[in-house]
């Protein structure tokens, strides 16, 4: 079943371009990535899938209902971090909890006390005593308190120290190995290739690549770094390359063969060939048309 | 009622000062009134010949040497101010809060339905305003007691009342108009009731302008009217009725459809 499904999704703030015919579908218990700068419309995305916003046109649904007519029953299963977690001001941590619990008409104060031992938040302290990382902690447990079936977080490690980042991630983890769908936005790639098993990349708009992470990452493309002196004058399908006094390195999509040809031409002291990672993936992806990267 | 909790217990500081400050002021007020009367005598005289400014604030038409005529006046214009304000204070943010401080986002993201979030808010403000009412009724009273004279039941409580009505069309306005904002909006609630209390000021000088009663709500709180007529003016706060429920049912259109940033 697909927990979440959408059909050219479309959302125009006036005339500016939030999202464009965004096409996507997560099925269940997958741990999904959502990657994009800046403005692409990764908050716009989740924004209108939470109903904060409303589409322009095109049509989403979230465990098979609707979000514009069914917003409240498919909110009830879903656990939300924003990127900027605010609180009202002058409530404890624990009222926080507690009201955010009692909204969703939930008793959840053993999995709340259970949350915020592993995240090390202290439920005494008031809200505006919190630094950003701990703000987010409390966000982390409303959204993950009442046990739901989609986790939609936007940015969620921004504010966490390493620790941390590792103990939420091992939280999520274990709500995904139990059942949980994740819908985890984010423009840290590593974050995505180390968890997420599929990914969408947004930019402008737009999805312009959704797979695997494993076929998102693989090209034929390989970074090859060479310590010594080569001529690669001749060689073609040489991208991103960058020369350092003793060393030159580069992403190369051509013939293997031409390649060692050119090497033992050469004299080299060192050679690494590496899959490339997915940031210069990424970056390919995001190179406009008619740029090179 | 989560909300509605949550909204009294976020609301509670101002409550508590508005009510404090006003009920304060009114008991002061009271409180000079023995003092004051000996010397009414001239004073509603002279009150009474000061042109414009004399009819402005009804004084043509009360006896400033009577409790009711003085409390109208003086109290009247302390609880009528005092108490718009805070109304329209309460009312403007109660939707826009949430995104001026940026809790919208968490507010909405959990199961309640837009239209119950604007129901449980409004029923917070319909209890902080009757609330503040009740109190200050009673400190009314209690202070009346206190300074030995006879409590006027009737016009005390037709007053009061009055004034509870006033406050709830106000919320009410202003309850629509926070629905379209959603930045910064104290300015723009105590704007609204500082103009309609010099509408009803205008409305009172000149018999030209005596139409604006029938916009402000300070018209059928108009403490001449109410003790020489001895009830309120059924026109007016049918009017006004309307109005505070026109900007409740538009605050419920635009919210539902409203897009949260």
């Amino acid at each position: 079943m697909e927990i979440i499904k959408t059909a050219k999704l479309t959302k125009y703030y006036g005339k500016a371009r939030g999202i464009v015919d965004l096409d996507l579908a997560v099925a269940q218990g997958e741990f999904f990535g959502f990657i994009g700068p800046n403005g692409a419309g990764k908050s716009t995305t989740i924004r209108t899938l939470l109903g904060l916003i409303a589409p322009s046109s095109g049509s989403a649904l979230v465990f098979g209902k609707d979000i514009t007519k069914e917003k409240e029953a498919i909110l009830r299963n879903i656990g939300y971090l924003p990127s900027e977690a605010v609180f009202y001001p002058g409530m404890k941590v624990r009222d926080v909890l507690k009201l955010s619990a009692d909204l969703r008409r939930k008793d959840c104060a053993a999995e709340s006390k259970l949350l915020c031992e592993r995240l090390q938040l202290d439920s005494s302290r008031k809200i505006e005593e919190l630094s950003f990382g701990n703000r987010k902690k409390v966000g982390i447990v409303c959204a993950f308190q009442h046990r739901p079936d989609l986790l939609v977080l936007d940015e969620p490690t921004s504010g966490l120290d390493p620790l941390m980042q590792k103990e939420f991630f091992d939280i999520l983890c274990e709500r995904n190995r139990d059942g949980a769908t994740i819908f985890l936005s984010s423009h840290i790639l590593s974050e995505i290739q180390r968890n997420c098993t599929r990914a969408a990349i947004i930019r402008d708009g737009r999805i312009i690549a959704c797979d695997r992470v494993e076929a998102l990452s693989k090209t034929s493309a390989k970074r090859i770094t060479v310590h010594g002196r080569v001529d690669l004058a001749q060689l073609s399908g040489i991208r991103d390359r960058k020369e350092t006094k003793d060393s030159v390195s580069f992403l190369y999509s051509g013939e293997i063969g031409s390649l060692l040809n050119t090497l033992s031409a050469g004299r080299v002291e060192d050679l690494t060939i590496t899959e490339p990672d997915l940031d210069e993936i990424f970056l390919h992806y995001y190179a406009k048309e008619g740029e090179t990267v | 009622m989560t909300l509605v909790k949550h909204e009294l217990r976020q609301g509670k500081t101002s409550f508590l000062i508005w009510t404090a400050s006003v009920g304060f002021l009114l008991a002061i007020c009271i409180f000079l009134f023995p003092e004051m009367k000996g010397q009414m005598e001239g004073v509603t005289d002279l009150f009474a010949s000061m042109g414009s400014f004399t009819e402005a604030f009804g004084m043509d038409r009360l006896n400033f040497g009577t409790l009711t005529g003085f409390y109208a006046v003086e109290c009247g214009n302390i609880l009528g101010l005092g108490g718009a304000f805070y109304a329209a204070l309460c009312a403007i943010a109660i939707l826009s809060k949430e995104e001026k401080e940026k809790t919208a986002e968490f507010l909405l993201t959990h199961p309640v339905s837009r239209r119950r979030i604007v129901t449980e808010k409004l029923i917070a403000v319909f209890i902080q305003i009757t609330a503040m009412n009740l109190i200050i009724y009673a400190l009314a009273v209690g202070s009346i007691a206190a300074i030995g004279e006879t409590i006027p039941w009737k016009e005390l409580s037709l007053m009061h009342l009055a004034f509870t009505l006033l406050q709830l069309e106000l919320a009410g306005i202003c309850v629509g108009l926070s629905a379209f904002l959603c930045k910064g909006s104290v300015g723009i609630g105590l704007g609204a009731a500082v103009m309609m209390y010099f509408l009803n000021l205008i409305a009172n000088i000149s018999d030209a302008a005596g139409f604006l009663k029938y916009i402000t709500p300070f018209g059928y709180c108009e403490g001449a009217d109410i003790i020489t007529n001895g009830s309120l003016d059924g026109v007016l706060v049918s009017i006004g009725a309307v109005v505070g429920i026109c900007g409740i049912v538009i605050a419920y259109l635009k919210y539902t459809k409203k897009d949260i940033h």
